[in-house]
């Protein structure tokens, strides 16, 4: 329990020993679960997401249709045959060439979902890692972290795309490689400066004194003192990353027609959200129904991971 | 803190330095060149062209001649706009750009801290819960929804106000860019300081204050409101130079004439000396920036050492 | 510098409201605000004045005229044109413009020999009249003498002797050096090659008046040809005394109905009449405002909220609601252009001719007019438009048949060629991306797929890439569109020669290239042109999909746009605004 608390100062620990949890010797995982489970709103999402999971794996069988395909039926008349309706079973309604977008959105939520969640692991995971080295190690190490870091969020990332595109082609596994590359590097900045400062509690401080390996300072009682703001970022990153997926599909790499994405929708929506309000409505409310969910999750994640707060 | 600025104006040289060779050699990886053409133009004239524009020199040299250019302040003429250089397009549209950003990044702080703020003090209460709906809307609304949707409301339907132009920064034809711009930032701010509050609220220090019975608003304003901000303050420095450089989609939507949509026209132009002199002004915000974020660090915590 | 002082002080201009943000705010944010609110408003706040107002301005003098001097209409007091121009011009030197919206603000700011009539027919401009003598070879134009510079000055045909010099001189790098070249223009050839000094150029001025063309190459259509920009004067006097800079407001001197008022880079640039301009009297607009606005959403936003007097485009997913609210406004003119799918005929699958005749048939061209574009868009099955000016138009026999007769031909051709459900046809299909082009991609490769059984897959380029896998040949099938530089058949038909630089196919075909050399000395050269269309018919070098249209709206207080002008090319100068 101790390694986690942020200002476990003398005084502190004294009532830290006295407290229930520790008395009774329960693991930490055990503990974090229980108070997770206490979290609804956390425990509701998680339920939530799993069904956006199941909607976009499994959605395209409750309707007729395809991503792909042209209802010519009703493409001379948009305006009306096009609008979201049960008997039609458009239930999402048509893309203004006569697409179903029940059937997009679906498709649509594999590639965002996995662009959203990924794109946030890779934030979360290297971002952490480079942000607390580079502030707990300090020096010129990390001046020259920093400066690297300077130099890629400066750099036109555009024409790394363009040329990702021009030497591999597309692929979907290069979207990745694209959103990783710039989703990490203000998760990095957030996390060094956290770690600036933990850095000189008490705590680390005798932790250095007494010669523990500066690796194991970083894992076992920076990292999991940051964690709060890193999750609280990386559920904002989760739609940046799903919006930003379609600036990369327009330059060329990316989701291709007939295969699309959240994004793709919510650009196109936002072309004709005056006549075909719904083109935008739906892939928007899947976007904000995830963040949401990832919102209050994050929150759980939390409050389960943090110990102070019982 | 003087030694330091000094240190850190030396260190810009060699980053600004690696900035243009990275993005140097990546520009010109990227297939097709600034006059790459729908319609095809015979050889003999693509070369006079090119020699114009020194582009039929070997690549090596292309870079050394820049690279003096740049040291003398000479960003070089813009492939894409031909009757400008590339001083002058950065002249003309950044000023524009950092105004609009300048309002917007005022709002992002007073109303994200303040709101941030709010819902960390009403925690699950409805304060809170309004906020934090509200955020969270606002970050899913992405400024090319958010952009048009405006111009819908207050200009086609209400005619309240103009759709777009500049007209010398009159405040009518700045608060839609402004809104379009801050929304989403107001969003995410508020978001990670309410997060960071709460945690700073429940430490150790703060129980120890509310035990000796100060009052709860010194308690936020004098200790927790100052380490809350640090992650906010690392989120801000680069936002920072995203807000003040503007974005496309608003110079497209209000015709603002900002540095924004030189960005992304000027890569698919493969404008490669309006990019990379975009590039340079970012990095040295970027740097300049990176600096006011770690002097800001120190005074939010004083224990804080490079 | 004139553009950026004047910025400067717009940026200025809101001096009150910066200084009380100073005021009311502490700490930090004073420190960043007014950080970059410096960087921006030290410059200007000295020399602030009238002329800020006047750049920010566009407010015009009150009309001259209170009704049509000819159709007695009620006209508007304030007579400000605002135009939605789609992007901001690669240049405004009249040998340096290579796009439409530089051209539209061009044609405005300058005047040459010719100009293009509301039909589209060559009309005199600054020429009065032209012959040609020695088979073609020689073409002597006589010019008004009544030709006015901005700054006074006669236009002479010394000035379009200099324009036409500076148009193929390689030291100014125009891009439309090949236009001249093409006009078979004594020398041009050589002086881009640099084999020969610009003076040579087969151009010249016997008198101020007269301005004679001697061609290595006869041509029967060089008036039609002056009417683009790449033949405009340029003036002399200007380009010396400020060089690249020449083309700033203040420093611009032209010889058309406007002159460059202010430019402001992104946001609008604004021409006012000029005082000398011949028929300054008869001109009604006062000033035009040009604004460049990208994304035809927000310029139709624009335009809603009564901002624009017209656009220059329509996007396509609101085409159908406009037809329905707004019908009047709505403007669609046939247009020189041609939309359509090449073929890399050296690669397989479509090296086989069975193989590109089956795809061509089964485009259902009426679903994608009608239901797709909706602009008006007549059906293509052939290379050359109709309303190309003097053409023959001829249809190939499949343009008769009905659609499933068609699909049904296309079928059996591939089958012949060797294609079933086993064995699909497979291909990829490039397009640059836009929403127009994605749409039909997507309707077009979805046809396909449903008649033929073929498995498309359709990839969207960013724009430079695309173009530079179309030139280079790396391409299967990809999206082409073909716009006419002047009104005369063989701008199309020039296209799939084995010589032209844009047949990205690679398709090649000597008598094809024969009949389009003879035609160029041909009294007729109708003959010639449609023989080779037919030869298109046999060949299907590409897929023609549509005739274009442009398509814009124009409010109805905005009289006089061409209509019926195929060349799209719009003279601000031939309309005005009514009262109501």
């Amino acid at each position: 329990m101790l390694f986690s608390d942020k200002h476990a100062g003398m005084g502190e620990l004294a009532d830290t020993l006295a407290d229930d949890a520790y008395t009774e010797g329960r693991s930490l995982w055990r503990d974090a679960r229980r108070r997770f489970m206490q979290h609804r709103a956390a425990v509701a999402s998680l339920v939530v997401l799993a069904l956006l999971l199941i909607f976009a794996a499994f959605g395209q069988h409750l309707s007729p249709w395809d991503n792909e395909s042209i209802d010519w039926a009703s493409l001379p008349n948009l305006d009306e045959d096009g609008v979201p309706s049960l008997a039609s079973q458009h239930y999402f309604g048509l893309d203004p060439i006569g697409r179903d977008l029940y059937q997009r959105t679906v498709q649509g939520s594999r590639i965002s979902l996995m662009v959203g969640v990924l794109g946030a692991l890779t934030a979360v995971i290297i971002g952490t890692l480079y942000g607390a080295i580079s502030g707990y190690v300090g020096g010129r190490i990390d001046a020259i972290m920093m400066r690297t870091l300077e130099v890629l969020s400066a750099f036109p990332f555009m024409f790394l795309v363009i040329v990702l595109m021009a030497v591999f082609g597309r692929n979907v596994l290069l979207i990745f490689i694209a959103i990783g590359a710039v989703s990490w590097l203000n998760m990095a900045r957030i996390v060094r400066g956290q770690t600036l400062s933990l850095k000189r509690k008490e705590y680390i401080e005798a932790a250095m004194a007494v010669g523990v390996h500066p690796f194991l300072i970083v894992m076992r009682h920076i990292v999991p003192n940051v964690l709060g703001v890193v999750i609280v970022y990386a559920t904002l990153l989760v739609p940046e990353m799903i919006l930003f997926e379609s600036f990369i599909s327009f330059l060329g790499l990316g989701v291709s027609e007939p295969y699309t994405s959240w994004g793709a929708l919510i650009s196109e929506g936002a072309d004709a959200m005056w006549t075909a309000p719904w083109t935008l409505i739906f892939p928007m409310l899947m976007l904000v129904l995830t963040l949401f969910c990832f919102n209050f999750l994050g929150d759980g994640l939390r409050d389960a991971l943090d110990p102070k707060d019982r | 803190m003087f030694s330091f600025i000094i240190r850190r104006l030396l260190v810009a040289v060699p980053t600004v330095l690696a900035l243009i060779t990275v993005s140097f050699v990546l520009m010109h990886a990227a297939p097709g060149g600034p006059f790459t053409n729908e319609r095809n133009v015979p050889e003999a004239v693509m070369e006079n062209i090119e020699a114009k524009y020194n582009l039929d020199k070997p690549l090596w040299q292309q870079y050394f001649i820049y690279v003096g250019n740049v040291a003398q302040g000479d960003l070089g003429p813009s492939f894409r706009y031909k009757d400008f250089t590339v001083n002058e397009l950065i002249e003309s549209s950044f000023p524009r750009s950092a105004y609009i950003g300048a309002w917007s990044f005022l709002f992002v702080m007073v109303f994200g801290v303040g709101l941030g703020v709010l819902a960390a003090l009403k925690q699950n209460r409805w304060p809170d819960y309004t906020v934090m709906t509200a955020a969270m809307t606002g970050v899913v609304f992405p400024n090319f929804v958010m952009a048009p949707l405006l111009v819908l409301l207050f200009a086609v339907t209400l005619r309240w106000l103009p759709a777009g132009g500049w007209e010398g920064g009159q405040v009518e034809y700045l608060v839609m860019p402004i809104i379009a711009m801050a929304t989403s930032y107001i969003a995410q701010v508020a978001r990670i300081t309410r997060s960071s509050m709460i945690e700073t609220l429940r430490s150790p220090f703060i129980r120890t204050a509310r035990a000796k019975g100060i009052p709860r608003h010194k308690i936020v304003l004098r200790h927790a409101l100052k380490p809350a901000l640090i992650p906010v303050v690392s989120y801000l420095g680069p936002a920072f130079v995203g807000i003040i450089t503007g974005s496309v989609i608003i110079d497209q939507v209000f015709s603002t004439g900002g540095i924004g949509q030189h960005f992304v026209n000027g890569a698919i132009n493969r404008d490669y000396s309006l990019i990379l002199g975009i590039t340079i002004l970012v990095g040295i915000l970027t740097i300049m920036f990176n600096a006011v974020v770690d002097i800001l660090y120190t005074w939010l915590d004083p224990r804080v050492r490079y | 510098m004139t553009l950026i002082n004047q910025q400067r002080k717009i940026v200025q201009r809101r001096g009150p409201s910066g200084s009380g943000i100073r005021h009311s705010v502490q700490g930090v944010l004073v420190l960043l605000v007014t950080l970059a609110l410096a960087a921006c408003s030290e410059e200007g706040e000295k020399k602030a004045g009238d002329e800020a107002l006047a750049a920010a301005d566009i407010r015009a003098p009150e009309a001259r005229f209170q009704e049509h001097p000819e159709s007695g209409e009620r006209l508007a007091r304030k007579q400000v044109l605002v135009r939605g121009n789609a992007s901001e011009p690669a240049s405004l030197d009249p040998q340096l413009v290579e796009d439409t919206v530089g051209g539209a603000i061009v044609v405005d700011l300058f005047e040459g020999l010719t100009r293009s009539g509301p039909d589209g027919d060559t009309e005199p401009a600054l020429a009065k009249s032209w012959v040609s003598s020695d088979n073609n070879l020689t073409w002597t134009f006589h010019l008004r003498e009544d030709g006015r510079w901005s700054d006074g000055t006669g236009v002479t045909a010394h000035d379009f002797v200099y324009g036409w010099r500076r148009a193929v001189d390689p030291k100014v790098g125009s891009n439309y050096a090949y236009y001249i070249e093409s006009a078979g223009v004594a020398n041009a050839g050589e002086i881009i090659a640099g084999d020969k000094p610009s003076e040579t150029l087969g151009v010249r001025a016997p008198d101020d008046f007269t301005l004679e063309v001697s061609l290595d190459q006869p041509i029967t259509y060089l008036p039609d040809m002056t009417v683009h920009y790449t033949m405009f004067p340029a003036p002399r006097q200007a380009i010396e005394a400020h060089g690249a800079d020449w083309t700033r407001p203040g420093n611009m001197v032209s010889n058309g109905a406007y002159l460059l008022h202010t430019w402001h880079l992104g946001e609008k640039l604004v021409t006012a009449r000029n005082p000398y301009y011949r028929e300054d009297d008869q001109t009604i607009i006062d000033r035009v405002v040009y604004v460049p606005i990208e994304s035809a959403s927000a310029e139709l936003q624009r335009y809603a909220s009564g901002e624009l007097h017209m656009t220059s485009t329509v996007p396509v997913s609101q085409m159908a609601r406009l037809k329905k609210e707004r019908p009047d406004e709505l403007v669609m003119a046939p247009s020189i252009a041609t939309y359509m799918y090449t073929f890399n005929v050296n690669r397989p699958p479509f090296d086989d001719v069975r193989v590109r005749r089956a795809l061509t048939y089964a485009i259902d061209r009426n679903i994608i007019v009608s239901y797709i574009t909706r602009g008006e868009q007549m059906p293509a099955f052939s290379l050359t438009p109709p309303y190309v000016s003097g053409f023959d138009f001829r249809q190939p026999e499949y343009a008769t048949w009905s659609q499933p007769e068609r699909d049904e031909a296309a079928r059996q051709e591939l089958r012949k060629a060797g294609y079933t459900k086993d064995n699909p046809l497979e291909f990829e299909l490039l397009y640059n991306t836009d929403e127009s082009h994605k749409a039909l991609a997507i309707v077009i490769s979805q046809m396909w797929k449903e008649k033929l059984g073929a498995n498309v897959t359709i990839s969207n380029l960013e724009w430079k890439t695309f173009l530079s896998q179309k030139q280079a040949g790396n391409f299967g099938m990809a999206r082409h569109g073909w716009k006419g530089d002047y009104n005369e058949a063989s701008t199309f038909l020039t296209l799939l020669t084995s010589d032209s630089g844009n047949n990205d196919g690679g398709w090649s075909n000597p008598e094809y290239d024969q009949l389009l050399l003879d035609a160029r000395s041909s009294k007729d050269p109708n003959p010639y042109y449609v023989r080779a269309e037919e030869i298109l018919w046999q060949e299907f070098p590409v897929a023609p999909v549509y005739f274009n249209t442009t398509v814009a709206l124009v409010s109805p207080m905005l009289k006089g746009y061409p209509e019926n002008n195929p060349r799209n090319i719009i003279y601000s100068k031939d309309m005005y605004i009514t009262a109501d």
